[in-house]
């Protein structure tokens, strides 16, 4: 393969998945836009938006390109129907990570926002909101990527293509969905 | 070399990692908290956050992913004149310049629809394709670091470079847009 031949290549394959995480993204935009009220009632809440979103994309980037990797080693079979007991507990560990790591985030947020002499909501909220946010996040997510993952394979799509704009688009819609959830039911429960 | 698919595994492969990527994340948090009185008076600012950000880290994930499969299938070498790196970084800087003009005019129309454009059109196609310029740059220079770096420790690059070459994405994409707003607007 010559670098031209590569270089066409990639970006022929890259293209159309970049444009629809671009959409992906603006959505995510508009939804972080419609937050101006939440993010002024839940002080700091705009420190810990990066650190859940980045973990949506972390967790489930990796889920995703340990898939695409075992596809083209031929050690998985693009279907549901025939998943395994590996399938699942690769699905499993990168929920459990992802509450791990919220949960992280809203400590590391809270003892920043102290040491800064910024205003914060306080770790019970944060922690609300990061535990309710990665749940809900973390199912959408988890079934989206298998699904498409799978789905694109079969078709005869290059699952590493697909693995990273899938994961950032919906990573970021689910993400900020699932966010934006988080903060209002913990408000309606007390906590913020 | 790859990652046993247990639970206790790959959170050993992957936690350790995450943790690290989240307290950096929160750097990045800061920041933007540290505009958070501009980003709530200008909406259109707000919408080109998220975009900018996960675009520029999509741009760095589908290199990483690339050059992490050449890697197991053997037919990445690690030498400057690698045509496989060579290709796909070309096709990186490519794909930001085709994407990124068409974010930022994307965001501004957004903003209008939503009733908040404080930025002329130009402005803001200007801030966009120039971060993005520079982010396609910065997200090459990562991604190559981060998939040798993972080479030489005997680490399984799916676990580590996707995550590294992100998560630097991100927090850069937040410097580098305030960098190139206080510079143009």
């Amino acid at each position: 393969m010559t670098r031209r031949s590569v270089a066409v290549g990639a970006y022929r394959e890259g293209l159309p998945a970049l444009s629809a995480s671009l959409v992906g993204g603006l959505i995510a935009g508009v939804v972080l836009g419609g937050m101006r009220s939440d993010l002024q009632a839940v002080e700091g809440l705009l420190v810990l938006v990066p650190a859940l979103l980045a973990t949506r994309g972390n967790v489930y980037g990796s889920l995703g390109a340990r898939i695409a990797t075992a596809l083209h080693q031929g050690l998985l079979e693009p279907r549901v129907s025939e998943a395994d007991e590996r399938l699942l507990r690769a699905v499993t560990a990168a929920i459990a990570n992802g509450l791990l790591a919220s949960v992280f985030a809203a400590v590391v947020a809270t003892l920043a926002l102290v040491v800064l002499g910024r205003p914060g909501a306080g770790l019970a909220t944060f922690a609300a909101i990061a535990v309710v946010a990665g749940l809900l996040s973390g199912v959408a997510l988890a079934t989206t990527v298998v699904l498409v993952v799978f789905a694109g394979y079969r078709r005869g799509y290059n699952p590493d293509t697909l693995v990273g704009p899938i994961v950032t688009t919906a990573g970021d819609v689910f993400g900020m969905a699932a966010l934006l959830l988080a903060v209002r039911t913990v408000a309606v429960l007390g906590g913020g | 070399m790859p990652t046993d698919w247990t639970i206790r595994a790959i959170t050993r492969a992957m936690l350790p990692v995450l943790l690290v990527l989240t307290v950096i994340e929160i750097g990045s948090g800061l920041v933007l908290g540290s505009f958070e009185g501009d980003l709530l008076r200008y909406p259109s600012l707000l919408i080109l956050v998220p975009v900018t950000i996960g675009t520029a880290g999509n741009l760095g994930s589908v290199l990483a992913a690339r050059l992490s499969t050449a890697f197991h299938l053997g037919t990445l070498s690690f030498t400057p004149d690698d045509e496989t790196f060579a290709g796909n970084a070309l096709a990186t800087v490519a794909l930001a310049l085709t994407v990124f003009p068409v974010v930022g005019g994307g965001a501004w129309l957004l903003a209008v629809a939503t009733g908040g454009a404080a930025l002329d059109p130009g402005t803001v196609v200007l801030v966009s394709s120039l971060s993005g310029a520079v982010l396609a740059l910065l997200a090459i220079v990562v991604t190559a670091l981060a998939t040798y770096v993972a080479y030489r420790r005997g680490l399984d690059p799916d676990d580590v470079v996707i995550p590294v070459v992100t998560n630097v994405c991100d927090v850069l994409g937040v410097v580098v847009l305030f960098g190139v707003v206080k510079m143009v607007v």
